[in-house]
C-alpha cells in the first residue's frame, strides 16, 4: 500500500482483528498438538501448558501406531481424498467447459440444476445413498466413499470453475480451432493451464470436508480394511473411557497429511481467490 | 490461390437475426474490406467464413468449394485476431508451427515455412520468447506469421489493429499491405476504422444492421456513395447532411456535401453563418458553423486558418461535389 493511503491507527487496528481471528483459529490446534505430547494426567490438571520434562509423554503416538492399523487408516484416507479431488476436478471441469462454452437448449436449466447440489446438503440422501450401495455391493469399500464424495463436491467445483472458464478468452479457443485443436485439446491444453488458480481453489474446498469427513466412512464403510482417519480415532472415545492421549495424537498426526496437500495448492489458491476480484 | 463466393448467408441467435442474406463475391488475391458501426454483423459474418459459427442458411463456397459444413481447420484459412490469440504456454516458433503440426506436416518442412514467415516479419529474434515477453506489436506479428505460416487460400483479419497505439497502428497498416502485395493472398479484413478500409482495401463491404449497404473501392465508395448511411460513414470528419427543401431544392430530399469540399469567405458566399468552434490540426484547420439555412455545418480547410468562434463568414459549396438523395435515403444520380 503507499504510503499517502495507509493511516497508521486503522493498519494496527487491522492487525489487531486479524491477530485476533488466527489466534482464535489456531487455538484447537494448538490445544491438540501441545497435550498430545503429555501424558493422561497432565492433560487433565494443566490443559493449557507446555509439555515439560515430568509430564513430557509418547504414550498417546505409541498406541496410536500399535493399536490397530493406523497406516492403513492413513492410506484409506489419502487415497480416498485424492482420488475424489482429482475425479472432482476432471468432472467438473469438464462439465464447466460445457456449460460455459457450447449453447444447447437447457444450457441454463442444466446449470442450475448442477448448482442446486450446493443449497442441498448431501447427508439428507444418506439412506438412500446406503440403500444403493447395498444394492451395487459397494458397502465397505474405498470406492463407495470415493463416489460420494466425488457427487458431493461437483456442484461447488462447476459453478466455480464455469466462473472462471467465462474469462478464457473466445478468440484463444476458436484460434485452436482454426489450427486444427479437438475440442478435448483446447480443453486439456489452452483451457485448463489458464483455469489452474480456480482449479487450486476447488481443490482446496473439496479436500478439507473430505479428509475430515466422519459420516460417510461411519456409515458406508466402518470395516476395519477400509477405515480412514477420522473414523480410526473414534476407536479411541469410547462411552465411559477415552483414551486422550491416543484421540489427541491421531488427531495430530491427521493434521499433517493435510498440511502438505494445502502447501501445495496453496500458491494457486491464493491467485485463484484474489484473481477475479482485480480484473 | 483464394476466391469466395457468399449467398444469401443468413444468421440468427434464436430469434434475432444478425446477417439478413449476404451476397457476396470475392475473387483471387483481393483485398476485401469489412466496416460498419458496432453491432453491424460483420464479425459474425468474418466467422461464419472462418467456421466458428454455424450459417443458419446459406451457401459459403471457397475456391467454389462448397464448406458451410466443413469445420474451421479443413477450409484452408487462417484468421488473425483482434487479442492476438496466441497460446500462452508455447513459445513463438510453436505458436506458429501449431497448425501445421496438427495437420501432420513433416517438422523439417514446418521449420522451413516458419522462418520463412519470421524472416518476413523480423521475427527472427523472439522465436523462443513466449508470448509474454513481447510486445503488443510483436505479438500481433505473432498472430500474423501464424496465419502465414499456414498458407491458406484466406486470410480473415478481425480488428487486428484495434489492441495496437496509434503508432503502431500504422506500421502494422504498412506491414499488412505490404504481405498483401507480397504474398498476393486473398484476404478478407473486419474493422471498423474506416481510415483502415479506405488505405488497405481493394474493395469495401459497407454493412449495417447485418445487410450490404454498398460494395466498391475506396474511390466509389467516396465519390458515389450510394445511399445517405455510406456517405455518412465513409470520410472523415462526416458528410453535412441539409433538407433540401429549405435550400430550395425540391428535386431531391436531403443535401449532403463533405466538410473538405466547402470553401469559406469573410464577405460573400451562399449560406451565411456564425464560427462556433475550430480545430487547428496544423495540416487540416475545421471549423464548425452554425447557419441560417443549414443549422450545424462542418467545414475542412487545408493548412492553417485564423478563424475564431463568433466570427461571421459566408460558406461556399462546390456545386460539383453536391450529393443528392431522395426520400428513401437513396442516391439521386
Amino acid at each position: 500500500m503507499s504510503k499517502a493511503r495507509s493511516a497508521p491507527l486503522r493498519a494496527a487496528l487491522i492487525h489487531l482483528a486479524l491477530i485476533a481471528y488466527t489466534l482464535v483459529a489456531l487455538f484447537p490446534v494448538f490445544l491438540t498438538l501441545v497435550n498430545s505430547l503429555k501424558n493422561r494426567n497432565a492433560i487433565f490438571r494443566e490443559p493449557m501448558s507446555f509439555p515439560t520434562p515430568s509430564t513430557f509423554s509418547l504414550i498417546g503416538y505409541e498406541t496410536v501406531l500399535n493399536q490397530g492399523d493406523f497406516l492403513g487408516y492413513f492410506q484409506n484416507s489419502l487415497i480416498v481424498t485424492v482420488v475424489s479431488i482429482a475425479l472432482v476436478l476432471l468432472t467438473g471441469a469438464m462439465a464447466a467447459f460445457a456449460l460455459s462454452e457450447y449453447r444447447f437448449r437447457g444450457n441454463t436449466l442444466m446449470g442450475l440444476y448442477l448448482a442446486l447440489g450446493i443449497m442441498i446438503p448431501i447427508r439428507l440422501g444418506t439412506v438412500a445413498i446406503l440403500q444403493g450401495m447395498v444394492a451395487a455391493g459397494l458397502v465397505n469399500t474405498l470406492t463407495s466413499l470415493i463416489l460420494v464424495y466425488t457427487a458431493q463436491g461437483l456442484p461447488l467445483a462447476i459453478f466455480i470453475l464455469s466462473e472462471f472458464m467465462r474469462t478464457v478468452s473466445d478468440d484463444l479457443k476458436n484460434a485452436g480451432r482454426i489450427d486444427g485443436l479437438s475440442e478435448y485439446a483446447i480443453f486439456f491444453r489452452l483451457v485448463l493451464p489458464l483455469v489452474r488458480p480456480a482449479m487450486a481453489t476447488v481443490a482446496v474446498f473439496t479436500m478439507i470436508p473430505i479428509w475430515n469427513d466422519l459420516w460417510f466412512p461411519l456409515i458406508l464403510a466402518p470395516g476395519e480394511a477400509t477405515k480412514t482417519v477420522t473414523l480410526g480415532a473414534q476407536m479411541f472415545i469410547g462411552q465411559y473411557v477415552t483414551n486422550w492421549n491416543a484421540v489427541l495424537a491421531a488427531l495430530s498426526l491427521a493434521i499433517l497429511p493435510v498440511m502438505v496437500l494445502y502447501v501445495i495448492f496453496s500458491r494457486q489458491l491464493i491467485r485463484g481467490i484474489t484473481s477475479g476480484a482485480v480484473k | 490461390m483464394g476466391s469466395l463466393q457468399l449467398k444469401s448467408i443468413r444468421k440468427a441467435f434464436g430469434t434475432h437475426e444478425v446477417l439478413k442474406g449476404i451476397d457476396l463475391d470475392v475473387k483471387d488475391g483481393e483485398f476485401v474490406i469489412f466496416v460498419g458501426p458496432s453491432g453491424c454483423g460483420k464479425s459474425t459474418l468474418l466467422r461464419t467464413i472462418a467456421g466458428l459459427e454455424d450459417v443458419t442458411s446459406g451457401s459459403i463456397r471457397i475456391d467454389g468449394q462448397e464448406v458451410a459444413s466443413v469445420p474451421p481447420a479443413k477450409r484452408g484459412i487462417a484468421m488473425v485476431f483482434q487479442s492476438y490469440a496466441l497460446y500462452p504456454h508455447l513459445t513463438v516458433k510453436d505458436n506458429m508451427g501449431l497448425g501445421l503440426k496438427q495437420a501432420g506436416t513433416e517438422k523439417a518442412e514446418i521449420d522451413a515455412r516458419v522462418s520463412k514467415a519470421s524472416g518476413m516479419l523480423s521475427l527472427d529474434p523472439y522465436l523462443a520468447r513466449r508470448p509474454a515477453e513481447l510486445s503488443g506489436g510483436q505479438r500481433q506479428r505473432v498472430a500474423i506469421g501464424r496465419a502465414i505460416v499456414r498458407e491458406p487460400k484466406l486470410f480473415l483479419f478481425d480488428e487486428p489493429l484495434s489492441n495496437l497505439d496509434a503508432a503502431l497502428r500504422v506500421q502494422t497498416r504498412l506491414e499488412i499491405a505490404g504481405l498483401h502485395r507480397r504474398l498476393k493472398a486473398t484476404m478478407i479484413y473486419v474493422t471498423h476504422d474506416q481510415v483502415e478500409a479506405m488505405t488497405l482495401a481493394d474493395k469495401i463491404v459497407v454493412l449495417n444492421a447485418g445487410a450490404i449497404e454498398q460494395v466498391g473501392s475506396p474511390m466509389e465508395l467516396y465519390n458515389k456513395p450510394a445511399n445517405i448511411f455510406v456517405a455518412g460513414f465513409i470520410g472523415s470528419p462526416q458528410m453535412n447532411f441539409m433538407p433540401a427543401e429549405k435550400l430550395g431544392d425540391t428535386s431531391a430530399k436531403t443535401l449532403g456535401i463533405r466538410p473538405e469540399h466547402i470553401s469559406l469567405s469573410r464577405d460573400s458566399g451562399d449560406w451565411k453563418g456564425k464560427v462556433i468552434h475550430v480545430e487547428h490540426l496544423g495540416a487540416d484547420t475545421i471549423v464548425y458553423l452554425e447557419t441560417e439555412a443549414t443549422g450545424l455545418l462542418t467545414v475542412r480547410l487545408f493548412g492553417e486558418h485564423a478563424y475564431a468562434p463568433d466570427d461571421v463568414v459566408f460558406a461556399v459549396p462546390d456545386r460539383a461535389r453536391l450529393h443528392r438523395f431522395d426520400a428513401n435515403d437513396r442516391a439521386i444520380g
